[in-house]
């Protein structure tokens, strides 16, 4: 600013200059009051249109999903209205609401109502997802930060991540000596692969600037880990978390096929034996909806930690 | 007093895929304490690499560097650094930016308080008090080297190493900043050493201009000294025959001496 004014200053001696300097300022400066009034006066009087518009466009959001679930629910009438193995939408629907009238009633360990079965399915995989972020992201972060531990557990981890859940399952067994456990351990062998590797990759994509500057600072390891690393992670940490819940989820109910006890998989098997096929498929509906709830929670979550942590 | 930094016969080669590559050799100068040097040269001729040497940031591979009667063997605060792209960290704001230096260097001796009053003091020196709890994409890209700056002198180095620090800026921003860096090295009797490409930058700031030759291989070709009265003021500079005689002698040094790099490219 003091160099523009004092430009003016000097060019003084030529008033031509000075006239032809000022009277692009004196445009500019009024254009964009004129604008002003113009967006003024267009936005004033249509308060209305957004509301109409907000409609348009939630309904055009909306229609797309609502007509594929309607083309699903019309092939599966189609298919299944002669009779046959599976029942039809509107047998499935009596199913259900019989069952969601009761959702939680206890008879027995082998005889619980589905919303037991969802809760202990969920806290399986809370407890074996949460081991398996508590042992994931610091080996992560070990291993980013780290190029010797990075070289020393690629291997071991391109060798064990693509081992399919159920693998894990019979080590669990012979390890714990119970069912319970043994689900819970192959929930955390499966989930924790994401974690680690998004974030070593998380850190190892830290900007070279960021860590120039931790360098030139001298800062302690605690304050990189914790002012620049973890910031910075945060992200691909979030990602490798969003991935790991919606693998555990997927093999609970493989597991608990497997151990029994009570659970969402095991009341599907359970169901199965009893030759009640509608409820295997309200079984199947539950899952994926429960996966996508935890999925979009965790979605909502790093949206609003992200936000909190770095752009702001 | 005369050594305050000395760079003996420094040299950098780099190992690249097809073999090695002779970035800098025979590098030698001295810096005075409170002297303002300016490292010049075409894209290429390793300023940017002497500069980190200086840092710390890399080590050389023959020769050696001292500050202040020791050897630099690894980056540290009493050397500090404006980098050409401002590196703030986008999630603290810019008071926590400089506070993090300024703890990193004085909470030994000194309270929480006196931390604070010291990132206060900095924020201040650069004129952006009322900035401080912005965060560092809220503010423009002047802005943002200024807190940069800041976040270097907060430190109180012993040497201020400037990578191209205004060279992302555009022509007002940047003169505003020299503007202010000269006042603030006026305040401070910083000793500094900036990387830059800009001749008029170099003349108007410096106590002494190193003039880089062409990489591969670089060394220093010549050293100027400016000997104008400070303060300067860009304005009576535009006019004042010296000044004008040493941005001469800085362009022939680039244009002439050092243009083949230009001929080959075109």
């Amino acid at each position: 600013m003091s160099a523009l004014t004092m430009n003016a200053e000097n060019t003084g001696q030529k008033p031509v200059d000075r006239k032809i300097n000022s009277k692009p300022v004196a445009a500019a400066a009024a254009e964009p009051v004129k604008e002003n009034k113009m967006q003024k006066a267009a936005t004033a009087p249509t308060p209305g249109t957004p509301m109409s518009e907000r409609l348009g466009n939630f309904l055009r959001d909306l229609l797309p999903p609502v007509v594929g679930l309607l083309v699903l629910l019309g092939i599966w009438h189609v298919a299944t209205h002669k009779g046959g193995a599976i029942p039809s939408p509107s047998v499935v629907w009596d199913a259900a609401v019989a069952l969601f009238s009761n959702p939680f009633y206890s008879n027995g360990p082998n005889d619980q109502g589905i919303g037991w079965n969802v809760l202990s399915s969920l806290q399986r995989v809370a407890i074996g997802f949460g081991i398996a972020a508590a042992v994931g992201i610091p080996a992560g972060f070990m291993i980013g930060r780290f190029e010797f531990l990075s070289k020393m557990m690629n291997p071991i981890i391109s060798l064990l991540r693509p081992v399919s859940p159920l693998a894990w399952l019979p080590i669990g067994l012979l390890v714990f000596k119970k069912a319970d456990p043994a689900a819970t351990w192959t929930i955390f062998i499966c989930s924790i692969w994401p974690m680690i590797l998004n974030t070593a990759q998380g850190v190892q994509r830290v900007p070279q600037d960021y860590l120039n500057v931790a360098r030139v600072l001298a800062l302690s390891e605690w304050k990189i880990m914790t002012k620049i690393l973890f910031p910075a992670v945060l992200p691909y940490m979030l990602t490798g978390i969003r991935l790991s819940i919606g693998t555990a989820w997927l093999v609970i109910v493989a597991a608990e096929m497997l151990t029994g006890g009570v659970g969402i998989g095991f009341w599907v098997w359970d169901e199965w034996n009893n030759l009640k096929v509608e409820h295997i498929i309200i079984a199947i509906f539950v899952i994926g909806i429960v996966g996508l709830i935890l999925e979009q929670a965790l979605i909502l979550l790093a949206k609003k930690l992200t936000k909190e942590s770095s752009a702001s | 007093m005369e050594k305050f930094v000395s760079i003996e016969r420094v040299g950098q080669t780099f190992t690249t895929k097809k073999g090695k590559f002779v970035a800098l050799r025979d590098i030698d100068l001295n810096i005075a304490q409170g002297e303002f040097i300016a490292l010049i040269g075409h894209s290429g001729c390793g300023k940017s690499t002497l500069l980190n040497l200086i840092a710390g940031l890399t080590k050389p591979t023959t020769g050696v560097l001292l500050c202040d009667g020791r050897e630099i063997a690894g980056p540290g605060p009493e050397r500090a650094v404006v980098f050409q792209n401002h590196s703030l960290l986008p999630w603290l704001t810019c008071f926590e930016n400089i506070y993090l230096a300024v703890e990193r260097v004085f909470s030994a001796k000194e309270g929480k308080q006196k931390l604070r009053e010291r990132t206060q003091a900095a924020i201040e020196l650069v004129g952006l008090a009322h900035a401080a709890h912005k965060y560092p994409h809220e503010i423009s890209g002047g802005m943002k080297q200024r807190v940069g700056i800041a976040r270097a002198l907060s430190m109180e180095p012993k040497v201020l190493l400037m990578d191209e620090p205004f060279g992302a800026l555009d022509a007002l921003t940047r003169a505003k900043l020299q503007d202010e860096l000269m006042k603030i090295c006026e305040k401070t009797k910083a000793t500094v050493v900036m990387v830059t490409h800009d001749v008029d930058e170099a003349v108007l700031l410096s106590d002494k201009i190193v003039m880089m030759t062409n990489g591969p291989a670089a060394t220093i070709g010549e050293v100027l000294h400016v000997d104008l009265p400070r303060p300067r003021d860009r304005l009576t500079m535009a006019h004042d025959p010296a000044y004008i005689d040493y941005r001469a002698a800085v362009l022939e040094f680039l244009y002439e001496k050092q243009a083949h790099v230009e001929k080959e490219a075109a």
